[in-house]
C-alpha cells in the first residue's frame, strides 16, 4: 500500500471514528431528561420571555440531530459552544494548554526514562530478584488509583515532608510539577517497563543477537546497541499512545493539587454541573487522542516495514 | 483522566481488515504472534513450560500448583463474606452501626473504642470501611458481567460470522474504544440524575465492553479455522452445537482473564468517579466518597484516608494478579 492510501484510509477512519463519538457525547449529554435552562435559575423560576430567548438561543427547540449539526459545524469553525454564562469554552481552554501540557510531558518524561531504565534491568536479569521485585512493582503501581495516590503523595511529600509544594503552580516548572508528574506517569511507567521488560527478552533470544554473540561481541555493546534499538519499537508505540491518554488523563491530578489546566477545568466544570463545558473540553480531550493515536500508527507504519507493506 | 488499561488482544490474526492499524490499539502483533502484547498490564513473567503444562494437565491443575492463586483467592473470598453480611464484620471492635454517629467526636484518631479512628461526622472508619465493600464488589461485578455478556454475544457473531456483523461491530468497538474509558463515563454521568450502584454499573460496562468484545473477536476467528471446527463443521453439526461445545470452549480462555482484570479496573474506575463527585452519592457508603470528604481534611486527619485507601488498593490489587496468573494458564500466547 503507498503511503498516500494509507494515510488517506487513516484520516478517513479518524474522521467516521470522531463523528462516532461526538455524536455519542452529544445525545448523551443533550438527550437526557431534566432541563438545563430551569437548573440556570435555581429555586426561583425565570421570566417566561427570559427562557424562550436562552431555549432560541442555544436552538433547544429543535431536533437533537439538528442541534448537533448546529454545534459540529461550529466544532469545525473552531468553536466549542458557550457555557450558559456566555464565556467561551475555547476561549478557557485556550488559557489552559500550556499547565496541561507541560504536566504530560513532565509526566511523559519520566516514563520514558525511569520505565525504559526500570524494564531493561529487568529483562537482563530475568528470573533474578531484582526482575521480581519489578514485576510485583508495576503490579502494585497499577493497582493503585490514581487519585489514591495523589492524595497520599501530597501528604507524605507536600505537607510531611516539605520536600515539594502542596498545591498550585507558584514555584513553577520543574517544582510544582514533578510530583503531579509523577503521579500521573505511574500507571503508564508500570506498563512501560513490563513491555520494556518482555521485549528485551524476546530480543535476547532472537537469533540475530546469538549471532552476534557467536561472533564474540562484547555484551555491552550487544545490549547497548542492538538489543536496546531493536526492543524499543512496541515500548515507542505504547509511548506514543500514552501522551494521547497522558494529556487527557489529567482530570484527576489537576483536580487534586490544583493545577490550572484543562482537566482542573472539567473538574471544576463537572462539580458546578456545566454541561455545556463538560461536553466541550470532553470533546477537545478526546479529539486530541483520537489524533495523537492516528498519528501513531502512522508514526508505526513508518517506523514498521511489514504494517507499511501488509 | 486515566483510562483504565484496554487491554491489547495479543493475537494477531491475519484476517482482512487487519491491514490497517487498529485505531485505539495499535496492533503492535503484525501476522506474528510472538510480538509481545500492548497490554497495560502483560502478563506475570512465566516460564514457557507453563503453557504446555496447561495444555497437558488442564487449567485447574495448574492454577492450584501456584501459591499467587491461593493469596488472591483467598482475599476476595474474605471480600466477598465481607460485602454479604457487613455488620458481623462490622461488629468485631464493638461499633456495627456505620451511620451511629457522635458529632461531637469528629475527625478522632484511632483508638480502642474505634480502631480505624472516626470520621468528620463522627462515624466509625472501620464500620463504614467495611459496608463500603459490598458497593465498590457490586460495582464492579455488575459492570464487568453485563459488558462481558455483551462482548461474548457480539464478539463471538463478529469473530465466527464475519462479513457485515464483523464491520459492524469492528466500528461499534472502534467508536467507543475513541473514549478514553473515564472521560467517556464523565460525560455520560454528568447527564445522569439519579445515581445508584446499578446506574453506574451500567455506565461503566458501556464502557468496558469493547475491549473484551474485541478479544473475544479475535479469539474465535483463530478458533473458528481450527480442525477440529472444520471437523464439526463437517459433520453437519447446528451451528449453535458447534458454537457452544468446539469455539466457546477454547476461545473464551484470554477473555476470562481480561475480565477478572476489567472487575479491578472498574472498582477503580468507580472509585475515582465518586471520588470526583459522579458516582455514588451520599447517603450510600463507599470508599470513593469516604476517600471524598477526607481528602480536604488530610492534613489533620489522615487516619479517614488511609484506611479506605488500604482496602480499595487490596481489593484492586487481588483481582489484578488474580486476572494476570488467569491469563498465564488460560491465554499460552501472552507471555
Amino acid at each position: 500500500m503507498t503511503a498516500a492510501r494509507l494515510v488517506t484510509r487513516r484520516v478517513v477512519e479518524l474522521l467516521v471514528v470522531f463523528v462516532g463519538v461526538s455524536f455519542v457525547i452529544y445525545a448523551m449529554v443533550f438527550a437526557l431528561p431534566g432541563d438545563p435552562i430551569a437548573a440556570l435559575g435555581g429555586d426561583r423560576p425565570l421570566p417566561a420571555n427570559v427562557v424562550a430567548q436562552l431555549r432560541e438561543q442555544f436552538h433547544l427547540d429543535e431536533p437533537v440531530w439538528r442541534q448537533y449539526l448546529y454545534w459540529l459545524s461550529a466544532l469545525l469553525h473552531g468553536d466549542l459552544g458557550t457555557n450558559f454564562a456566555g464565556q467561551s469554552v475555547a476561549d478557557k481552554l485556550a488559557l489552559r494548554w500550556p499547565v496541561t501540557i507541560t504536566l504530560a510531558l513532565t509526566a511523559w518524561l519520566i516514563e520514558v526514562v525511569v520505565g525504559v531504565a526500570l524494564g531493561l534491568w529487568a529483562g537482563l536479569r530475568r528470573g533474578r530478584a531484582a526482575d521480581k521485585a519489578v514485576l510485583a512493582g508495576t503490579i502494585l503501581a497499577s493497582s493503585i488509583p490514581v487519585f489514591v495516590v495523589a492524595v497520599s503523595a501530597q501528604l507524605l511529600f507536600g505537607v510531611r515532608l516539605g520536600w515539594f509544594p502542596v498545591a498550585g503552580t507558584a514555584a513553577g516548572w520543574p517544582m510544582s510539577y514533578l510530583l503531579p508528574a509523577a503521579c500521573v506517569a505511574l500507571f503508564g511507567l508500570a506498563s512501560v517497563a513490563r513491555l520494556m521488560r518482555g521485549s528485551v527478552i524476546d530480543t535476547l533470544h532472537s537469533d540475530f543477537v546469538r549471532t552476534l554473540r557467536a561472533k564474540g561481541l562484547p555484551r555491552k555493546e550487544i545490549v547497548g546497541v542492538h538489543v536496546m534499538r531493536n526492543s524499543a519499537i512496541p515500548v515507542l508505540t505504547f509511548l506514543a499512545v500514552d501522551l494521547g491518554y497522558l494529556l487527557g488523563g489529567t482530570v484527576v491530578i489537576e483536580g487534586v493539587f490544583n493545577l490550572p489546566g484543562v482537566g482542573n477545568l472539567l473538574f471544576q466544570a463537572i462539580r458546578a454541573h456545566e454541561g455545556p463545558t463538560v461536553v466541550g473540553v470532553s470533546t477537545a480531550l478526546i479529539l486530541v487522542f483520537l489524533v495523537t493515536n492516528a498519528l501513531v500508527d502512522l508514526l508505526h507504519a513508518v517506523l514498521d516495514p511489514r504494517i507499511r507493506h501488509a | 483522566m486515566r483510562d483504565t488499561g484496554t487491554p491489547g488482544t495479543g493475537l494477531g490474526d491475519p484476517g482482512p481488515d487487519t491491514t490497517v492499524p487498529d485505531t485505539t490499539v495499535p496492533d503492535t502483533t503484525v501476522p506474528d504472534t510472538t510480538v509481545p502484547d500492548t497490554t497495560g498490564l502483560p502478563a506475570l513473567d512465566e516460564n514457557v513450560e507453563h503453557s504446555e503444562q496447561a495444555a497437558r494437565r488442564g487449567v485447574w491443575r495448574t492454577l492450584r500448583r501456584r501459591v499467587l492463586f491461593w493469596a488472591c483467592a483467598a482475599t476476595l473470598v474474605v471480600l466477598v463474606a465481607v460485602a454479604l453480611v457487613p455488620s458481623w464484620f462490622a461488629g468485631w471492635f464493638g461499633q456495627p452501626d456505620p451511620r451511629a454517629c457522635d458529632l461531637a467526636a469528629s475527625a478522632q484518631p484511632p483508638s480502642a473504642e474505634h480502631v480505624f479512628g472516626t470520621d468528620l461526622q463522627g462515624c466509625d472508619v472501620y464500620a463504614n470501611v467495611i459496608f463500603g465493600t459490598r458497593n465498590s464488589l457490586a460495582v464492579g461485578l455488575l459492570a464487568t458481567a453485563l459488558a462481558f455478556v455483551v462482548a461474548l454475544v457480539l464478539g463471538t457473531l463478529a469473530g465466527y460470522h464475519g462479513g457485515w456483523a464483523d464491520r459492524l461491530v469492528s466500528r461499534l468497538t472502534d467508536v467507543f474504544l475513541g473514549f478514553p474509558f473515564l472521560l467517556g463515563a464523565v460525560v455520560v454521568l454528568t447527564s445522569i440524575g439519579t445515581r445508584s450502584a446499578v446506574s453506574v454499573a451500567l455506565v461503566l460496562a458501556l464502557f468496558s465492553w469493547p475491549t473484551m468484545a474485541r478479544l473475544m473477536r479475535s479469539s474465535v476467528r483463530s478458533v473458528r479455522v481450527a480442525e477440529h471446527v472444520e471437523a464439526a463443521r463437517a459433520m453437519g453439526l447446528r451451528t449453535g452445537r458447534i458454537l457452544l461445545h468446539y469455539v466457546l470452549p477454547n476461545a473464551i480462555g484470554p477473555v476470562v482473564a481480561v475480565a477478572t482484570i476489567m472487575v479491578g479496573s472498574v472498582i477503580v474506575a468507580e472509585s475515582t468517579l465518586t471520588f470526583l463527585g459522579l458516582g455514588l452519592r451520599a447517603p450510600s457508603i463507599s470508599w470513593g466518597l469516604q476517600l471524598a470528604s477526607a481528602q480536604s481534611h488530610f492534613q489533620t486527619a489522615p487516619h479517614m484516608l488511609v484506611f479506605p485507601s488500604i482496602f480499595l488498593t487490596v481489593t484492586v490489587l487481588a483481582m489484578i494478579t488474580l486476572g494476570d496468573v488467569l491469563r498465564d494458564t488460560l491465554d499460552p500466547q501472552s507471555r
